[in-house]
């Protein structure tokens, strides 16, 4: 979806303002802390995968989107998701009381946390499919601007690029955002600055972008 | 939190309220389980952080056969040295030379190397970096006070799926022989990230 998240190239953001590498703290608030946690532990749950998750985010008006900070944004995405599954429910959300049992979930331990945490979730899959580009090859990206999931920027799409390096089947993820786990070719594709941006941006700079086959067409 | 005071939409004191409530409910329910919450949150503040990072970038510098698995499998090669996990479940090292330099971005979310960086700085995820990195790499490295020769190329990584990318960055000059617990400490979280170069020798042992 063209959403706010898809800021690569928007102007008028202002200075970075980083904070020193030393001092910064790693939450800076204290529900940041619970916001994260959260997030993590009901993700473990199963009802829903990373790439739901990225897009019940990315579904927030763009005026949210780009008025709430980074945990605000987690803490829309984790009860927008509890409510859709099912496990929560918007009268429950509100009052904080509970008013249905969640039925037959099962919480991971502390032990199947670390686990979990652990093993993570590669996202590659050992199908046979024969990519359809190889190293080098000349590629478009389409031109497309599906309502749902996606992660072609939009700075992206309509240029051409290379084919840099076949990254193996994985996860595709438009399909995965809809809970179908759908394996697709992905290629690392490199775009000069030039063809991305035109002016005075540099023909031997570049931009790397991960795409999935779906996303191109030769060029 | 100097980098977004203008983007708060509630007072702190309504939100922490409002998590805490959400934080009991599910308790309650059954859906999480506080010590699980514990594990989650101690993990990524005492456990994985950039200090991982640093020590595979001063291994690559001192072990040639490791920098070469290092570059051509990432994943493998890091997944060797104990460091795997949630976010980093695929892996690529990018090396800067002296005609090369490497920045990552991911430019629609907050995609980052989590099993060795840790979690991402404010700034990371903040609009202005995700926004400029692509557009403009060179003066976002300008803030960060890095400048590059003329003859240095820029790449930007713009991390759309779950691959995750950390940058080697180039050795610095006078540190041969150093042992690997001097070079960690010339890897800094952000030349990792690239928006800087290591340390240079004189800001970690002033002359």
């Amino acid at each position: 979806m063209n959403g706010a998240h898809d800021m690569g190239g928007m102007h008028g953001f202002g200075p970075i303002n980083a904070e020193p590498e030393d001092t910064e703290p790693l939450f800076h608030a204290d529900w940041e802390r619970p916001v994260f946690a959260l997030t993590l532990a009901c993700g473990m749950l199963g009802k829903w995968n990373i790439d739901i998750s990225r897009h019940a985010r990315e579904r927030q008006t763009p005026t949210n989107y780009l008025n709430n900070s980074y945990y605000e944004t987690w803490l829309v995405g984790i009860q927008t998701l509890l409510v859709e599954s099912g496990l929560v429910t918007a009268s429950e959300l509100a009052s904080g009381k509970m008013s249905s049992t969640a039925g037959d979930i099962h919480a991971p331990d502390r032990a199947q946390t670390a686990k979990i945490l652990a093993a993570g979730g590669p996202t590659n899959m050992d199908l046979d499919i024969t990519p359809a580009y190889q190293v080098g090859d000349r590629v478009r990206v389409i031109n497309t601007h599906p309502t749902g999931h996606t992660r072609i920027p939009r700075y992206a799409r309509g240029r051409v690029g290379t084919i840099d390096h076949y990254n193996g089947v994985h996860v595709f993820a438009d399909a995965s955002a809809l809970g179908r786990r759908e394996g697709q070719p992905q290629y690392n594709v490199r775009f000069s600055a030039d063809e991305l941006w035109g002016g005075t941006a540099r023909a031997t700079d570049s931009v790397f972008i991960d795409l999935w086959q779906p996303y191109l067409e030769p060029a | 939190m100097p980098h977004d005071g203008h983007d708060h939409t509630e007072p702190p004191e309504d939100i922490a309220l409002r998590v805490k409530a959400l934080e009991s409910l599910l308790i309650e329910k059954g859906l999480v389980d506080p010590d699980s919450l514990d594990e989650i949150i101690e993990t990524y503040e005492t456990k994985i952080g950039p200090q991982r990072g640093a020590k595979i970038v001063a291994r690559a510098w001192s072990d040639p056969d490791f920098k070469t698995r290092l570059l051509e499998n990432g994943t493998e090669a890091i997944v060797d040295m104990g460091y795997e996990g949630r976010q980093g479940e695929h892996m690529r090292v990018v090396e800067n030379t002296a005609t090369t330099h490497n920045l990552v971005v991911c430019t629609l979310c907050s995609c980052y190397p989590w099993p060795v960086l840790g979690l991402p700085p404010a700034w990371y995820k903040s609009a202005p970096y995700r926004s400029r990195a692509v557009i403009d790499p060179r003066g976002v490295l300008a803030e960060f006070g890095t400048s590059l020769s003329e003859n240095v190329d820029v790449r930007v990584w713009d991390s759309t799926s779950e691959l995750r990318y950390l940058v080697l960055p180039e050795r610095p000059a006078g540190t041969e022989n150093w042992s690997l617990e001097k070079l960690e400490k010339l890897v800094s979280r952000n030349s990792m990230i690239g928006v800087e170069q290591a340390r240079r020798p004189d800001q970690v042992e002033p002359q």
